[in-house]
């Protein structure tokens, strides 16, 4: 046999028992949400129109450009009166590669109207312990030989919180400082989702860039992200449904963008308009292949695809 | 000048007139957040080691680093003597400056000596060698698929994992950066 076939067939074959349970994962996930009325839908993978976020590259795809998520075309279902929708979609997002980033990935992302971000939290919880249980993970997850249990309730704790108890400084002092982000990995997540997946919730305002404010709090965003053994899963929000709001977050991304000198994409005029119509609703985006990494014990998302982009 | 993004692992920078190796570099995004990069650095003149998160707008000035090719002649008292084939010069490294370098050191061997400001600091070789196989268990015919590993030993004493294909007296190549197994050679 020739020698770089023997190479690439052993480095698959090393991969058959992770992307076997990678396949069941996913079948699983489909059937929790079919067996919970939402419709499985697909939107278009090339869109004119990526929603401006900060920090998030498209890919451009001719005049247009590649998804960096469904989130956009999908609140246009939610708002046209789809009221529980979920789907399961390649991503893509530049200049994003490393053990836990794929600039190609897949992500589910579901949204539910009528919900908040706390009732939402409580589905992800749901979904997750039954398809740990459908798997045969009834009893946890081992992540770096230590047990992780996924018995309800989860832990919920706020940003505030968590600042407070793993940080060097206060999350006031981090956003004055410009080094919420540097925090956040250096010091938090670490401590996250170790022995019980942990919800992180109420996000500073500004980092939430499609949620909605807290009625109680304006200067907070009902946004929250899962971690499980300190790996961020999903991350899901009550809707921001004041499209003029919307418009004005849209426009200042845009700016920050155009400083940093990052593409301009035009506004989402038809999302914008759609959001006229959309009911109160929550929605999530988890990331399939990290999902598949805790459950298969993989170091690196490399371990979960067959085809990482360095082996095309 | 190098940007965070451009950085990985071994590359060689400069940081207040000292150089430093990244052991480890790890590209980390948080959620709806801005890019970072999570090093390891190790000072190569005294090992210390830290841990630094840069953002992408970080720049770094590239260390002055100079190899010149010398040959390997003996081991003694734990220090490893080179020689300059031209001038006959004579370097010695410590075992800590050959670090795993000392893993794929044949006889004879010419490898590049690495200065920072014309002193041998450490030793630098090809990101790969090819290494004969000189003791491994047989090889159970047909099993080309089946992802198992079995450690052999290579010619310079050092044990290495590899697929349960590859046999005794055949030669590897060695990714030396990370001592791993690349793919069989002919020949």
């Amino acid at each position: 046999m020739d020698e770089s076939i023997a190479d690439e067939n052993f480095i698959l074959a090393r991969k058959r028992d992770a992307l076997q349970l990678r396949a069941s994962l996913i079948q699983n996930i489909r059937l929790f949400f079919i067996n919970n009325n939402f419709l499985e839908i697909e939107t278009p993978v090339r869109i004119p129109a990526p929603a401006p976020e900060e920090h998030i590259e498209a890919l451009p795809s001719g005049d247009w450009f590649l998804q960096t998520s469904p989130e956009l075309c999908l609140k246009r279902l939610l708002a046209a009166g789809y009221p529980q929708i979920f789907q399961i979609s390649k991503c893509f997002r530049a200049g994003e590669r490393g053990k836990l980033h794929l600039p190609e990935f897949t992500m589910l992302e579901w949204y539910v109207t009528g919900f908040d971000y706390q009732q939402l939290m409580n589905q992800c919880e749901e979904m997750i312990i039954s398809v740990a249980n459908d798997l045969g993970f009834a009893h946890g997850l081992v992540c770096q030989a230590r047990q992780i249990n996924l018995a309800s309730p989860w832990e919920r704790v706020t940003v505030q919180e968590a600042f407070e108890k793993y940080a060097p400084a206060t999350l006031a002092e981090a956003l004055s400082k410009d080094n919420f982000d540097e925090i956040l990995v250096e010091h938090i997540e670490p401590n996250l989702g170790i022995a019980q997946p942990t919800f992180l919730y109420d996000y500073p305002a500004q980092l939430g860039a499609l949620a909605r404010l807290k009625q109680s709090d304006k200067s907070t965003a009902e946004r929250f992200e899962l971690y499980i053994g300190g790996l961020e899963l999903a991350n899901g929000f009550s809707e921001l449904t004041d499209a003029q709001e919307q418009r004005q977050r849209f426009v200042r991304a845009q700016k920050l963008r155009a400083q940093k000198g990052y593409a301009a994409y035009p506004l989402p005029e038809k999302f914008l308009s759609a959001l006229e119509n959309l009911p109160a609703s929550a929605g999530i985006a988890l990331g399939i292949d990290r999902l598949a990494m805790l459950f298969t014990g993989a170091a690196s998302i490399d371990d979960v695809v067959p085809f990482p982009p360095e082996t095309l | 000048m190098y940007t965070a993004s451009e950085l990985k692992k071994g590359l060689r920078i400069k940081i207040d007139n000292d150089p430093y190796i990244l052991t480890e570099f790890n590209f980390v995004k948080p959620g709806k957040g801005q890019a970072l990069y999570r090093c390891k650095l190790k000072n190569m003149l005294n090992g210390n080691q830290f841990e630094r998160t840069f953002r992408s707008v970080d720049t770094f000035e590239t260390a002055d680093l100079r190899e010149k090719k010398m040959q390997y002649l003996y081991k003694e008292e734990g220090k490893y003597c080179f020689m300059d084939n031209e001038t006959y010069e004579q370097i010695y490294l410590t075992e800590e400056q050959m670090d795993d370098a000392k893993n794929f050191l044949m006889d004879n061997i010419e490898a590049e000596i690495l200065l920072f400001e014309d002193k041998a600091i450490g030793i630098s070789l090809p990101n790969f060698v090819d290494l004969i196989v000189t003791e491994a268990e047989p090889w159970a015919k047909g099993d080309t698929v089946s992802g198992a590993t079995k450690p052999v030993k290579v010619q310079t004493g050092y044990t290495i994992q590899v697929p349960t294909f590859v046999n005794e007296g055949e030669k590897i190549r060695v990714d030396t950066r990370t001592g791993e197994y690349m793919t069989r050679v002919k020949g």
